[in-house]
C-alpha cells in the first residue's frame, strides 16, 4: 500500500502554570489509502494529533516531530503560505465542533458556494446546483431551505453533515474527520460513512477517522490506533478490535452499555499508571 | 404526579416560505422520578422540544406543564431552579472567556448558594474532572472535558427536572459510563426526572424507562424499555431504527 502520510515521533506541548503539559507524546504512524481509526478516552490526544498534522495548534502550544511527511514532503518545513495550500487542497479536516467552524453570520449556501467556487471557478448558478446536490448527498432533506439558513438554525447533526459536505469539495488526498458522526442517528450515519468509504475506495483518499465509538470504528475502519495519555498503546486490525489485548482497550470495550445485556451499573476504567509510562507503540506499516 | 406534561405541542421558526415546522403535535408526559428518552432522525425536532420547554425555541402552541404549573411565554428565574438543560453543543454553551471556576461559581451564586468554594469542588469531583481543571478556560479542554463542565453547571442549582441533549455523544465510552452511572445515582438519591435525547439506543436502553421515537417533527411511537430491548416496535421507522442499531 502506498504511504500518503508518515508521522514520526510527534509531540504536542502546552506550557501551563504548572509546567509543560504533553498532550501528545512521541506518536508515530503511517496512513495509506485506507480508513485509519483513532480511538481513546477523552483527553488522550486524538484531536491534537489531527490538528498537529495540519499545524493548527494555536500558540503557545507547540508541535514537534522528526517529520510529518505528505508524500515525501515534510509539512514541518513548509512556510505558512505553503501550509495554507495544503489545508485548502490536499488535507481537509472536519473539526469536532462543526457549528463552531462555520461562519455564524453567513448563510450556509454562501459558505458552500464560496468554497466550491474557490476550487473550480464555476459560475454562481453551477455552484448553486452543485451545493444543493452536495447537501442532498449527506441526506439533508430540504436543501433549498438550508441554503438560505444560518448555522444556528441547523440541528446538531445537520451542522455535522454540512461540514462534511464542505470538506469534500476540494477532493482532498487526505481527510481527517474528528468525531464526524457523533450527532447522527444510525441511518444518516450510514449514508455519511458510505460517502467517505467511496472516496477511499474509488479515489484512493486516505481517511483518519477519530471517534470514541468503538463498534463503529471496528465496523468501518481498516486499522485502529488506540491512544491513551498522548501515546499509542495498541494498534490492531479494525475487525479484530473486539479481541484487543491491552487492559485499557478491554476496559473501554467493557464500559459500553448493551441493549441485549442490561445491567445496573456500567463498568468504569481502573487506570494503571504503567499504561502511560509504556513507550508509544508504532502505528507504521 | 407528572413532572412534565406536553400536549399537542407545535414549534415553528420563521414565516411564509421560510417557515419550518420543527415539532408537530407532540404529546407525552413524564412522571416524577421517571427517565424518558427522545430518539429519532437527525433534524426531527428532538432538541427543539427541549428548547421549547426551557423557553429558548421559536414560536410554539399547545400546552407545556412542569411540576403541575402550566408555562406561559416567559420563564421566571425560579423556573431554572427546577429545570436545567445540558446542551448538545458544549462548545457553544460555554462562555469562551470564563474559566470553569467562574462558570460554576456564577451559576451557584445566581441561585443563591453561599458555600461556593466547597460546592465547586464537589461538582468537579462529581463529574470526574477534579481540581486540576478548575481554573482552565473552555479552549484548554478537550471535547469531553467541556461536556462535563456543562453537566456540572446544570447540576449546580440542584434541579428537579434535567433535560439532557445528547449528554454523552462527545464523550468516550469510559467517561460515558462514569457520567451515566452518576446520572443514575443522582436520580436514585434525589428523585430527579430526566428527559434525554440520544441517538444511541443502547444508552437510552440503559437510562430510560420509556422513549418516544421522532421523525420529521412528529412523535411516531412511544415505547417502553422492555419493548425496545425485544425490538418490538410498531411503526416502520422505529423498526428500521432498532434494526440498524444492532
Ligand atoms: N490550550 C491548551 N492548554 C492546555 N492543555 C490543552 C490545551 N488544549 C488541549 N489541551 C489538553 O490536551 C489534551 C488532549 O486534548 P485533545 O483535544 O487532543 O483530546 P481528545 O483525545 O480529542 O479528547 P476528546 O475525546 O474529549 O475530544 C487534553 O487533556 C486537553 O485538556
Ligand atoms: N433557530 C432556528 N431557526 C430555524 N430553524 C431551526 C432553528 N432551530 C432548529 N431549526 C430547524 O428545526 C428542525 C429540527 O431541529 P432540531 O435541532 O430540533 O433537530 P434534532 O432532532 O435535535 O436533530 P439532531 O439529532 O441532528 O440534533 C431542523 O430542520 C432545524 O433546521
Ligand atoms: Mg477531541
Ligand atoms: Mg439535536
Amino acid at each position: 500500500m502506498s504511504t500518503l502520510l508518515d508521522v514520526e515521533n510527534l509531540w504536542v506541548k502546552f506550557p501551563t502554570r504548572n509546567g509543560v503539559f504533553d498532550a501528545v507524546r512521541g506518536v508515530s504512524f503511517t496512513l495509506g489509502r485506507e480508513r485509519l481509526g483513532i480511538v481513546g478516552e477523552s483527553g488522550s490526544g486524538k484531536s491534537m494529533t489531527g490538528r498537529a498534522i495540519l499545524r493548527l495548534i494555536r500558540a503557545p502550544g507547540m508541535v514537534e516531530a522528526d517529520h510529518i511527511s505528505l508524500e515525501g514532503q515534510d509539512l514541518l518545513k513548509m512556510s505558512e503560505k505553503e501550509m495554507r495550500d495544503v489545508r485548502g487542497q490536499r488535507i481537509s479536516m472536519v473539526m469536532q465542533d462543526p457549528k463552531f467552524s462555520l461562519n455564524p453570520v453567513m448563510t450556509i449556501g454562501d459558505q458552500i458556494m464560496e468554497a466550491y467556487r474557490l476550487h473550480t471557478n464555476a459560475s454562481k448558478s453551477v455552484a448553486y446546483t452543485k451545493s444543493v446536490e452536495m447537501l442532498e448527498a449527506v441526506s439533508i432533506r430540504d436543501p433549498e431551505r438550508v441554503m438560505r439558513a444560518y448555522p444556528h438554525e441547523m440541528s446538531g447533526g445537520m451542522g455535522q453533515r454540512i461540514m462534511i459536505a464542505m470538506m469534500l469539495i476540494p477532493n482532498p488526498e487526505i481527510l481527517i474527520a474528528d468525531e464526524p458522526t457523533s450527532a447522527l442517528d444510525v441511518s444518516v450515519q450510514r449514508q455519511v460513512l458510505d460517502i467517505m468509504d467511496r472516496l477511499v475506495k474509488e479515489r484512493g483518499m486516505g481517511l483518519i477517522f477519530i471517534s470514541h465509538d468503538l463498534n463503529l470504528v471496528s465496523d468501518f475502519c481498516d486499522r485502529v490506533l488506540i491512544m491513551y495519555a498522548g501515546r499509542i498503546v495498541e494498534v490492531c486490525e479494525a475487525d479484530k478490535l473486539h479481541e484487543a489485548k491491552h487492559p485499557y482497550t478491554r476496559g473501554l470495550l467493557n464500559s459500553l452499555p448493551r441493549l441485549d445485556k442490561p445491567r445496573d451499573r456500567l463498568e468504569v476504567l481502573q487506570r494503571d499508571p504503567a499504561w502511560s509510562e509504556a513507550p508509544s507503540v508504532s502505528g507504521r506499516i | 404526579m407528572n413532572m412534565l406534561e406536553i400536549k399537542d405541542l407545535n414549534v415553528w421558526f420563521g414565516h411564509s416560505h421560510n417557515r419550518v415546522n420543527a415539532v408537530k403535535g407532540a404529546t407525552f408526559s413524564v412522571a416524577e422520578g421517571e427517565s424518558f428518552g427522545l430518539v429519532g432522525e437527525s433534524g426531527s425536532g428532538k432538541s427543539t422540544i427541549l428548547r421549547a420547554i426551557t423557553g429558548l425555541a421559536g414560536q410554539w402552541s399547545g400546552e407545556i406543564s412542569v411540576n403541575g404549573m402550566q408555562l406561559g411565554k416567559k420563564r421566571e428565574k425560579s423556573f431554572y431552579k427546577t429545570v436545567q438543560m445540558v446542551f448538545q453543543d458544549p462548545y457553544a454553551s460555554l462562555h469562551p472567556r470564563h474559566s470553569v471556576d467562574q462558570v460554576l461559581g456564577e451559576t451557584l451564586s445566581l441561585h443563591g448558594f453561599r458555600d461556593l468554594d466547597a460546592r465547586v469542588v464537589k461538582l468537579l469531583d462529581d463529574v470526574g474532572l477534579g481540581q486540576k481543571f478548575r481554573f482552565r478556560y473552555p479552549h484548554q479542554l478537550s471535547g469531553g472535558q467541556r461536556q462535563r463542565v456543562a453537566i456540572a453547571r446544570a447540576l449546580a442549582p440542584e434541579p428537579k427536572l434535567l433535560l439532557l441533549d445528547e449528554p454523552t455523544s462527545a464523550l468516550d465510552v469510559s467517561v460515558q459510563a462514569e457520567i451515566l452511572n452518576l446520572l443514575v445515582d443522582l436520580r436514585k438519591d434525589r428523585g430527579l426526572t430526566y428527559v434525554m435525547v440520544s441517538h444511541d439506543l443502547s444508552v437510552v436502553g440503559h437510562m430510560c424507562d420509556r422513549l418516544a421515537v421522532m421523525k420529521s417533527g412528529e412523535i411516531v411511537e412511544i415505547l417502553n424499555v422492555a419493548e425496545l430491548r425485544q425490538l418490538k416496535a410498531q411503526h416502520p421507522y422505529s423498526q428500521e431504527l432498532l434494526q440498524a442499531s444492532l
